[in-house]
């Protein structure tokens, strides 16, 4: 599975993409794979601050919690509703089923995360143990 | 000085672990087993899950252990070592029990089999296998009984759904049609001879389990045999996670869990497995004694009312957010689509109906106590 060459990663598995003001996350394929179906998505309300590196919700599977991790600051504009009743698109195709989008409270953040090269040597040596 | 190397925990492979792994499994440790959790190649849990409710699963099942207990007073023994009536079974009769201590508490829950007159066979947990050994022979020295493990001599599949029996049957030449449920025989199966086939299971479905020599080649070429021939009933192999949704739907009782040395035949709702007319067995005076001081708390079955999954260990909270007791089992239930949970509270909210919280990541989330078991399968035509 080939990583958007436009969005930028963490090693906790979450993808970002940004046009320098505003910003679309996720979760990679690599993560709902490691997961499982996944069976329940909790997010924060639109108008919440998320910081940096800080968990900002949590994603089920039917075994396990896993909690997700803000690749950068801002504050939430858009949570995807869909996921409320159909959690398992993030199965389906976890590089279009957006979880939320944010305004940036520094652009500058995303310099520091992986680029999709870099994620894919990451998960390879990761899924490799 | 050289470092000492930690001595780690040696983990325990069954015989199919090569075929697990050579289907994707994917693989989790398991009270000192590697064992898959799912296959992502038959679509994960939950389509694990719905194909034994619908059709057929089978399961790796060879960590659970195995006790025999042979000799002129072999009855005695397992009368005295357990808390149902095995008088009651006629050869080949299967029975639900358990292993209990003195104070009425459980050592492990338990399949009692009787395979011949005097010769009786344990089917017990994985992760007591050791225990409930030594408890056994300890507490049977001064009968006329051999105690032996069998653990290490069976690798144990189980076929669990509606079509279990037609798929078994192709292999078998034994008429599965006339072994009752908790019933076992012994027949030719995948060509081997005199096969223990037992009508039992831990899914709350039909099925059978089977107990094969344990080389690795044998059992690689019957698990094979049965993918193979449940084909046409849309078999898929099914791991933990399955195993786990499939049993607490059914309400089926996990060691550590809704059952452990802390806890008492009567809060766990095992009542009717339990013949106190049987005037002696381990455990037997505590658990009058405890009937006569009534339950403090005991075992239910709650819902999710409001968004959330209950998972173990999750707190219970009245509604004015008091901590009333615990979750000991919870998950989503892929079946019935709901979230499902078995918790310990005290009696007085034990009636159907009664509205809860659960404690999830800080925040009380309203459940409802429901009947169990969650799902019942439905009666033969």
């Amino acid at each position: 599975m080939p990583y958007p060459t436009d969005f930028k990663y963490t090693k906790e598995h979450e993808w970002i993409k940004s046009d320098g003001k505003n910003a679309t996350i996720g979760i990679t394929d690599y993560a709902q794979g490691s997961l499982g179906d996944i069976v329940f998505v909790e997010l924060p309300k639109t108008g919440s601050e998320i910081t940096a590196g800080k968990t900002f919700g949590s994603v089920e599977s039917v075994k396990a919690v896993s909690d997700l991790y803000a690749p950068a600051s801002g504050t939430v504009t858009e949570i995807n509703s869909a996921l409320a009743t159909a959690p398992e698109k993030i199965n389906q195709d976890a590089h279009s089923a957006w979880l939320m989008k944010i305004t940036l409270t520094d652009p500058g953040e995303l310099n520091s995360l992986l680029s999709a090269a870099d994620y894919e040597k990451f998960v390879a040596e990761e899924g490799g143990h | 000085m050289p470092a000492v190397e930690a001595t780690t925990l040696t983990v325990r492979k069954t015989a199919l672990n090569g075929i697990h792994r050579q289907m994707g499994a994917k693989m989790v440790e398991f009270n000192a087993w590697e064992m898959p959790v799912e296959y992502p190649s038959a679509g994960g849990i939950i389509a694990e899950h719905n194909a034994v409710r619908t059709g057929v699963g089978i399961f790796d099942v060879s960590h659970m252990g195995d006790i025999r207990l042979a000799g002129p007073e072999a009855l005695a023994a397992v009368q005295h070592i357990s808390m149902n009536d095995a008088s009651r079974l006629a050869i080949g009769q299967a029975q639900y029990s358990a292993l209990l201590h003195p104070r009425g508490t459980f050592v492990d829950d338990v399949i009692v089999h009787r395979l011949g007159e005097d010769d009786y066979l344990l089917v017990i947990n994985a992760g007591t296998r050791e225990k409930d050994f030594n408890w056994v022979r300890d507490n049977t020295r001064q009968l006329n009984c051999k105690v032996e493990n069998l653990s290490d001599d069976f690798t144990q599949i189980a076929i669990q759904g509606p079509k279990a029996v037609n798929l078994l049957q192709k292999l078998a030449d034994a008429n599965l049609s006339a072994v009752k449920f908790y019933w076992v025989t012994r027949g030719t199966v995948c060509g081997l001879k005199d096969i223990l086939i037992a009508r039992t299971g831990y899914t709350g479905e039909d099925g059978f389990e089977i107990y094969i020599p344990t080389d690795e080649a044998t059992s690689a070429r019957v698990w094979n045999e049965i993918l193979e021939a449940g084909k046409e009933f849309g078999v898929v192999p099914c791991g933990l996670g399955a195993r786990n949704t499939l049993r607490l739907e059914s309400k089926l009782p996990l060691y550590g869990h809704e059952i452990s040395d802390t806890i008492n035949v009567w809060e766990a709702g095992l009542d009717r497995f339990c013949k106190m007319e049987k005037p002696d067995f381990i455990g037997h005076e505590a658990l009058e004694k405890a009937k006569t001081e009534g339950l403090k708390r005991t075992l239910v079955g709650l819902e999710m009312v409001e968004r959330g999954i209950a998972r173990d260990g999750y707190k219970v909270l009245d509604d004015s957010g008091r901590e009333i007791g615990y979750v000991t089992s919870g998950s989503p239930a892929p079946f019935l689509k709901r979230n499902i949970a078995l918790a310990y509270v005290p009696p007085e909210f034990a009636n159907v109906g009664s509205t809860v919280k659960v404690e999830i990541r800080g925040q009380g989330v309203k459940a409802q106590v429901v009947p169990t078991p969650f799902y019942k399968r439905p009666k033969k035509a």
